[in-house]
């Protein structure tokens, strides 16, 4: 028995004499015998106090935003959660039913959708936002796929080399059977104006992301400028806290914009699960992969809604479809919509500028402390680079003992930046935890 | 389910609230860049207080089915009840609050469950290594055909062009294989729900890279010549892909990598009892043999020599991240503490029970409902909705006349080989008070349909909307929320 299962062993006689079976072992006799009944080398079942325990044990071997003070961003970002997105996560109506295909049952799953399509072109200025992907990196490799179905006889994608490096990884990964040249981002020290000038008659897509992963904030109008004059789609990746203050990719004339998610509502949770955020233009909604919500009306005239353009999708077109892609994010999407509700206009607008001042203060501290160096790339966010008076490595190691996760190093990935790391300051990080780091790096300076 | 129309939130909004407790600015203000603000001051944004957001996504939360109200008989999708140990576990600080980056000495508690899980996924299933990076099926399935193409170019082997694929699969399998760059070749089944082996045979070629198979398969049976399909595919210089899916039938009954395949993704989501969240996230998690194990997605994690602990680490010749950072971490949360909490014993029972509760449901029903393939079933029976005493019942309108009697309807018109089908999977998790009552409405829906069909085609009448116009919705895509589109639908006599 286990508490999940309640059928009774009385239960099981007349059900197998319903069924004429004697034995439940009978059912199985289609599998080859010699392979039938593996004994499980697992270890022995815990009761629920137990494992209370033994997770206890686990979590506390790990570090986190309540034991550590967090200046580390780089793709994952620790921004303030209200108690009320978990809330609303954890009914069970929302987790724990299914995609929503049957729509009479499914109209909560629906709504919210609904909602987050809406809010999120709210956010961006885009046309159409779909029901989300995986993540920030798989959402990019889509857009990649969607621009040479838009831009027939074109395979090639320009990528920026300020484009999360993770995320061009798993560009590269997801598109290596199929003939779409990924490039653009072999120098890691060349400018957006030098990667724009890559773009040529046999490109697809320029990809380019604001704030880049550096954490400087451009104006894409004039690459989106590059990019249509050569014919080819414009991309643009974003920080989706950022447009409480700055630029939206519609402003910027994006055909596509997608973003990590995971700042709206969804917690770090050592990586995953995320948000693919996907957006574009109303002219290409038939080329976007992954679930859309609309609205319509039933037989007697009400509102409803119901997932739409499914002609698109694997489970009707099969090898012809968009993507291969079947699920969306559907708890984060809610924790996004949720999260967008909560904070709305005034709310957005704060947390950026709480991010964009902090931040701001962080690097003045730190510019002034002997050794280190912030370096000027322009107007950023809530992410800059500092160059270090040590490896980054020692640096972080002697932070990690006052409590403090430091910055990302970036020799591995810009080996042209020397001893550098990418520091990131939220509103999660008061004035005095920013003091505290800037003391904590005085000494190691 | 609370039927009241909820609103947009968009129609909820008044200029001045705000939902959301924020800190004060406590350092001096810095210039901004004039030329990259946005132009719109965020207009467009709603504003609501906390009370308002919550009443509102709670009230249109009643507006769903769900495990936790209902019962959810969907095939292959495997809707099993959701601890709730599971949502306590993964929400632990240490986890839920542990950043992706922030390196492995910071990170042993989460490295040693990963590792633990990694363990315990490939000793369930036979498999020498396990990735836990793919973000959901799909993506398992995509990491599968991308590992294999690896392989077989890592051996000088460029002349594989095709991927195989059951006439019976999921659409994922088809989809999965053409995003890899392959084109697929479809392989017919035989009269008792198997793979056809002579029509296998015939396609095998030197162009074969793969076959993908669900086992059990989509009509819910054991393949009967799984090895033997296993050895052909092998013969030919082939891998056989084995799509999980279906794995709740098999925990403690078979092993995927005893019976031949090379590759299987696990739907966590599934199997593992993470919960679907109204379609997503989920957790595609992989397993394969030792030979393939070099090409799998990084990271994974190993014990570290000598000195203990746990570390991070790629293959040798990774095809490369499948997606950003480790996986779906909190997925792998709840699947470790599902294993954890049933053990071996459990997991066998799991199995057992789901296949048991399947056949009994196939027994009670098929006198009335013809069942696709009369065999024994696994996990789940596909029925049809074809009615002797009522030919010109549609699966639809049983369907959903279904959802009158409190049942989410099974999965319909899949697979794509059986017409009308009707494909139910009960899980383990249901009593037999809970089976009876929906073998019970099923067959007096039959009765309904011999009696009166019109009482099936005006189903469902109990539910917060009823039948929509679904082409309506395509031809005029309505895709965000617009107050002018709104007020012309009403203007139009649309209530809402």
């Amino acid at each position: 028995m286990t508490h999940y299962i309640p059928i009774t062993d009385d239960d099981r006689v007349v059900m197998l004499n319903t069924i004429g079976s004697e034995r439940i072992e009978d059912l199985f006799d289609a599998i080859p015998p010699d392979r039938r009944f593996p004994a499980l080398d697992l270890p022995a079942p815990l009761s629920e106090p137990e494992l209370r325990r033994e997770l206890s044990r686990l979590e506390r071997a790990n570090a986190h935003a309540g034991s550590h003070q967090i200046f580390l961003g780089a793709g994952a970002y620790n921004h303030f959660v209200p108690a009320a997105v978990d809330q609303i996560l954890r009914r069970g109506e929302f987790y724990t039913t299914y995609t929503p295909y049957q729509p009479e049952v499914s109209q909560g799953t629906l709504q919210a959708i609904f909602e987050y399509q809406s809010l999120v072109c709210a956010l961006t200025g885009m046309d159409v936002a779909n029901a989300s992907h995986y993540d920030g990196g798989t959402a990019l490799a889509e857009a990649a796929i969607m621009a040479v179905n838009v831009v027939r006889g074109r395979r090639k994608i320009v990528v920026a080399p300020t484009l999360h490096p993770q995320y061009r990884a798993v560009m590269r990964t997801l598109l290596q059977g199929v003939d779409i040249e990924i490039t653009g981002d072999e120098n890691p020290e060349a400018s957006l104006a030098e990667v724009a000038a890559l773009v040529d008659g046999s490109t697809a897509a320029l990809m380019v992301q604001s704030p880049d992963f550096l954490g400087t904030l451009h104006d894409l109008r004039p690459l989106t400028a590059a990019a249509h004059a050569a014919g080819a789609l414009m991309v643009a990746h974003f920080d989706p806290i950022a447009l409480g203050l700055f630029q939206t990719p519609g402003e910027a004339g994006a055909d596509i914009a997608t973003a990590e998610g995971q700042p709206l509502g969804v917690g770090l949770s050592f990586g995953g699960p995320y948000l693919g955020i996907f957006t574009c233009r109303q002219q290409y909604v038939h080329k976007i992969a992954g679930r859309l919500v609309g609205v319509t009306r039933d037989v007697e005239n009400r509102l409803a809604y119901v997932l739409t353009l499914r002609a698109r999708e694997q489970d009707i077109r099969r090898e012809r479809a968009t993507s291969n892609i079947c699920t969306n994010q559907g708890l984060m999407a809610l924790a996004a919509a949720v999260y967008l509700s909560l904070l709305g206009r005034q709310g957005m607008r704060r947390v950026a500028e709480l991010c964009y001042h902090r931040a701001h203060y962080a690097a003045a501290q730190i510019a002034r402390l002997p050794g280190y160096l912030v370096l000027d790339q322009g107007p950023f966010f809530k992410e800059f680079v500092v160059r270090t008076p040590r490896p980054v490595a020692e640096i972080n190691a002697t932070l990690r003992e006052r409590g403090i996760i430091g910055g990302y190093d970036l020799s591995g990935d810009y080996p042209h930046l020397g001893d550098a790391m990418l520091l990131c300051v939220t509103e999660m990080n008061s004035r005095g935890d920013i003091d505290g780091l800037v003391e904590a790096l005085k000494v190691e300076g | 389910m609370m039927h009241n129309y909820e609103p947009p939130i968009f129609e909820l909004s008044a200029p001045g609230k705000f939902g959301a407790n924020l800190p004060q600015l406590d350092v001096p203000a810095s210039a901004l860049p004039d030329h990259l603000l946005r132009g719109d001051d965020l207009a467009s944004l709603p504003e609501l207080t906390e009370p308002e957001v919550v009443r509102h996504y709670t009230r249109i939360s009643q507006r769903n089915f769900s495990i936790d109200t209902v019962f959810f008989p969907l095939g292959s999708c495997t809707m099993k009840a959701n601890a709730r140990l599971h949502e306590e576990a993964a929400r632990l600080a240490g986890f839920a609050a542990a950043h992706p980056l922030q390196g492995d000495e910071l990170s042993q508690g989460a490295l040693q469950l990963m590792y633990e899980l990694q363990e315990y996924l490939g000793e369930i299933s036979g498999f020498d290594a396990v990735s836990l990076q793919p973000a959901a099926g799909a993506q398992g399935e995509l990491t599968g055909i991308l590992v294999f193409r690896a392989y077989h170019l890592d051996r000088g082997d460029h002349e594989r062009t095709e991927v195989l694929v059951p006439d019976s699969a999921h659409g994922t399998n088809p989809a999965t294989a053409a995003m890899a760059g392959y084109k697929v070749v479809e392989v017919k089944s035989d009269a008792r729900g198997n793979v056809d082996l002579a029509d296998l045979q015939r396609k095998l070629t030197p162009r074969t890279a793969a076959f993908m198979l669900t086992n059990p398969n989509t009509l819910g049976l054991f393949e009967e010549h799984v090895v033997e399909v296993a050895r052909l595919v092998h013969e030919a210089g082939g891998l056989v892909y084995g799509d999980g899916a279906n794995f709740n039938a098999l925990l403690g009954i078979a092993r995927p990598g005893e019976l031949g395949f090379d590759f299987m993704h696990y739907n966590l989501h599934k199997t593992f009892t993470t919960p679907h969240g109204g379609g997503g996230p989920g957790s595609g998690a992989v397993g394969c043999t030792a030979t393939l194990a070099p090409y799998l997605p990084g990271p994974r994690v190993r014990r570290m020599e000598g000195a203990g602990g746990f570390e991070f680490f790629t293959p040798e010749k990774s095809i490369g991240r499948m997606k950003t950072f480790h996986g779906n971490f909190g997925m792998l949360v709840r699947a470790w503490t599902y294993i954890r909490s049933i053990g071996a014993a459990g997991l066998r029972k799991v199995s057992e029970t789901a296949v048991l509760n399947a056949n009994y449901i196939q027994a009670r029903l098929k006198h009335v409902y013809p069942v696709a393939v009369d065999r024994t079933c696994m996990h789940e029976t596909v029925l049809q909705g074809k009615l002797a005493a009522a030919p010109e019942v549609r699966t639809l309108d049983i369907a959903k006349r279904l959802i009158d009697y409190g049942f989410h309807p099974p999965t319909v018109y899949f697979p794509l080989i059986v017409p009308e089908a009707l494909m139910i999977e009960p899980t383990e998790t249901e009593s037999k008070r809970t089976l009876d009552a929906f073998c019970d409405a099923l067959l007096a829906i039959a009765e309904e349909a011999a009696r009166d069909i019109e009482t099936l085609h005006q189903a469902p009448t109990t539910t917060p909307v009823r039948r929509l116009d679904e082409v309506r919705a395509a031809r005029q895509p309505i895709l965000k929320y617009d107050a002018e589109v709104f007020a012309k639908l009403r203007a139009e006599g649309v209530q809402g």
